[in-house]
């Protein structure tokens, strides 16, 4: 109890601190939107690492929610009614849940590949939706508002970055706590029932349907006030936001973080947004390296970026750690000749394939000016790449003895105690 | 009184072919029952259909004078009939306590409850600290019951099913493919959490059945040719050529 109310504690007081470290006005940017997808990843892991369910239409919730909040926004603005810009994720959650007690009645009747796909037509439905009703959704443009138009709270009028931010943060570890209370219930609980082994669930008295609907309207409820979240920090909407590319981008961020661990999402959440917003800056090929990581995640780390963490928690408790450090030294030149070749050939033939029509073959990668319609560029990376992936297959089986040794020492120790 | 469990004419076809042909059975409150049977004579098939898990194509089956033939299996559950499996099946991420826990929750009344803490239920918590006593896996609390051992999850598997309140119990081949001295264990582990209840059980070891059963009925090729007593039993000489003497030629 203890360790988790110093978790806690310190996700309240990271929160709080992290404008006062990182001043810059992208980095408040990039942090805003940490905070709505940390919501909104965490939403969804109740449903596939929680629950066993595969979503493909997660976004719908968070969409849907998204628009409803733009629409209250503008509402209250035109009305001069006093409910001012931190209440509106309420209105979200209120949506995600009507549109998840909806949805979920038909969706949540059967479970696994049934499910995936009644949620990727859903998903597709509103999309198809979102086309037609152009007063709601706004057609390509979306439904903008301005979120400074509303009544002042506490004598705020929520125009600033800053001030956006804090209400992000507030909801954000209101809903981190409110998810990870959940599962600690008996309801959450069951949930793993479910997901280890929905037959023998309905012998112990509970029906796998009634618990895959109500994880499933709470999880579409987290979403909605992730939708508002974003509504508020964007001020517009689009419905996009509802669309196939954000039920993937959510799916991405659970998986790369680790489904199998409440944290994991919170870092897969940070750990994309990141990426994405940086990487788009520096690269034109950046959701190719999405597209990577998640293979590499998938092959190499199923647990995800939490689950590998989990692996050296014992040895970090029991003071270990350092075993390992001689072998990832060594692997850190292989890897690091293995990534700098792959990303120096991806830069390159994409250069080749997509802008050496008009600019010519020249171009430069890390700083380096490289022809592309030379050979050599190419002969130096790809010897790269492949001596580092030589490098790594080498010490791959010495790491995993490593971490063999070190747990045995450790439990080997514990025992003779 | 009403018997505990009684089946009138139960039939069961998959397809063309009649698997389960016309059961009659009463099986008295607190009596412990053991069905038994040649391999494929429908003995698991009809532990699906009392338990709701296959549905009975004719005939009907009451609890305790409660009409069940058509509920699913967690309405038959909460009317208290609870099941074991004869291949493993447990919550094998969920720790030992977790997995006894889960069995214990509907009982006590916590139903889909997401406002309060699992772990703060006393009742709950006292109850799985028992049953994890019983079956003799305090030891393992923690231990996620993927990987114990086969004997021990047996015995989790039990555990799993009689944590809850249910006074007919149901265990599917309890000491299947386990050691003479692990099959010994699991018989006073049933002797005991069987008391006071009402039990039914498929089983192969005949050592087990004379043992535990205050009846038995045979049931050969979907039909029960035989119901009594053990000695009656032994002594029936249609048993005998069906079952008992394939037992001894084999």
């Amino acid at each position: 109890m203890l360790r988790i109310a110093a978790a806690f504690a310190a996700l309240a007081l990271g929160l709080m601190l992290a404008p006062l470290v990182f001043t810059s006005g992208s980095a408040l940017t990039t942090m805003s939107v940490m905070g709505v997808m940390i919501v909104f990843a965490l939403s969804y892991n109740m449903l596939l690492g929680q629950t066993g369910l595969l979503s493909f239409g997660h976004a719908v919730y968070y969409g849907l929610a998204g628009f409803f909040a733009v629409h209250a926004m503008k509402f209250l603005a035109l009305n001069k009614i006093g409910v001012s810009l931190p209440f509106i994720p309420l209105v979200g959650a209120a949506a995600g849940l009507f549109f998840g007690v909806l949805f979920g009645a038909v969706s949540t009747r059967r479970a696994g590949t049934v499910f995936s796909m009644i949620s990727l037509g859903l998903g597709e439905l509103v999309a198809a939706f979102a086309n037609v009703l152009r007063t709601f959704f706004g057609g390509e443009d979306g439904i903008a508002a301005n979120r400074a138009k509303l009544a002042p709270f506490l004598g705020y009028k929520f125009g600033p970055q800053i001030q956006v931010y804090y209400v992000i943060a507030f909801w954000c570890f209101v809903c981190v706590a409110l998810m990870y209370a959940l599962t600690r219930t008996p309801f959450g609980r069951m949930c793993n029932a479910v997901r280890d082994n929905p037959e023998r669930v309905e012998f112990v008295g509970y029906s796998t349907q009634r618990l895959r609907f109500t994880a499933f309207t709470l999880s579409a409820l987290f979403a909605g006030v992730a939708g508002a979240l974003a509504a508020i920090n964007f001020e517009l909407m689009n419905s996009q936001a509802a669309g196939a590319g954000m039920s993937g981008q959510v799916l991405l961020m659970t998986f790369v973080g680790g489904a199998g661990h409440f944290a994991g999402p919170i870092i897969g959440a940070a750990l994309i947004t990141l990426l994405q917003i940086s990487l788009s800056d520096v690269t034109k090929a950046w959701m190719l390296y999405f597209g990577l990581l998640f293979i590499l995640v998938v092959m190499f780390s199923p647990g995800g970026v939490a689950g590998v963490l989990a692996l050296h928690r014992p040895l970090l408790r029991g003071g270990r750690i350092f075993r390992l450090a001689p072998v990832y030294a060594a692997t850190a030149l292989p890897l690091a000749a293995l990534v700098t070749g792959g990303i120096v050939l991806i830069e390159l033939a994409h250069h080749m394939l997509v802008e050496a029509q008009s600019d010519g073959a020249s171009t430069s990668v890390f700083h380096v000016p490289m022809d592309g319609a030379s050979p050599l560029p190419w002969i130096c990376t790809l010897a790269l790449f492949f001596g580092g992936a030589l490098g790594l297959r080498a010490i791959w089986p010495k790491i995993g003895d490593a971490w063999a040794s070190a747990m045995m020492t450790q439990t080997a120790g514990k025992n003779t105690k | 009184m009403t018997p505990a469990l009684s089946l009138r004419d139960v039939r069961k076809n998959f397809g063309p072919t009649e698997i389960i042909r016309g059961l009659n059975l009463d099986i008295g409150r607190g009596e412990r029952h053991a069905i038994i049977g040649p391999n494929g004579a429908g003995k698991s098939t009809m532990f699906h259909l009392i338990s709701g898990r296959i549905k009975v194509t004719s005939g009907s089956i009451t609890l305790k004078g409660e009409e069940i033939t058509r509920l699913a299996p967690y309405e038959i559950n909460r009317r208290g009939l609870s099941r074991s499996f004869q291949v493993t099946n447990i919550f094998p991420k969920l720790s030992v306590y977790e997995n006894i826990r889960c069995g214990v929750l509907w009982s006590l009344g916590y139903r889909y409850s997401f406002w309060r803490f699992v772990d703060r239920l006393r009742d709950a918590n006292l109850r799985t600290e028992e049953v994890m006593e019983l079956i003799g896996l305090a030891a393992r609390r923690d231990t996620p019951a993927g990987i114990l051992t086969y004997a021990e999850q047996r015995a989790l598997e039990i555990g799993v099913t009689i944590a809850g309140a249910a006074d007919v119990i149901m265990l599917d081949e309890p000491t299947a493919g386990m050691s003479n001295a692990e099959t010994e264990l699991a018989t006073t582990l049933i002797r005991k959490v069987s008391e006071g209840r009402t039990l039914v059980m498929v089983e192969h070891d005949m050592s087990v059945v004379f043992g535990l059963a205050d009846r038995i009925s045979v049931l050969v090729y979907g039909q029960i040719i035989a119901s009594g007593p053990p000695e009656a039993i032994r002594a029936d000489k249609a048993v005998r050529e069906a079952y008992l003497g394939e037992e001894a030629q084999a």
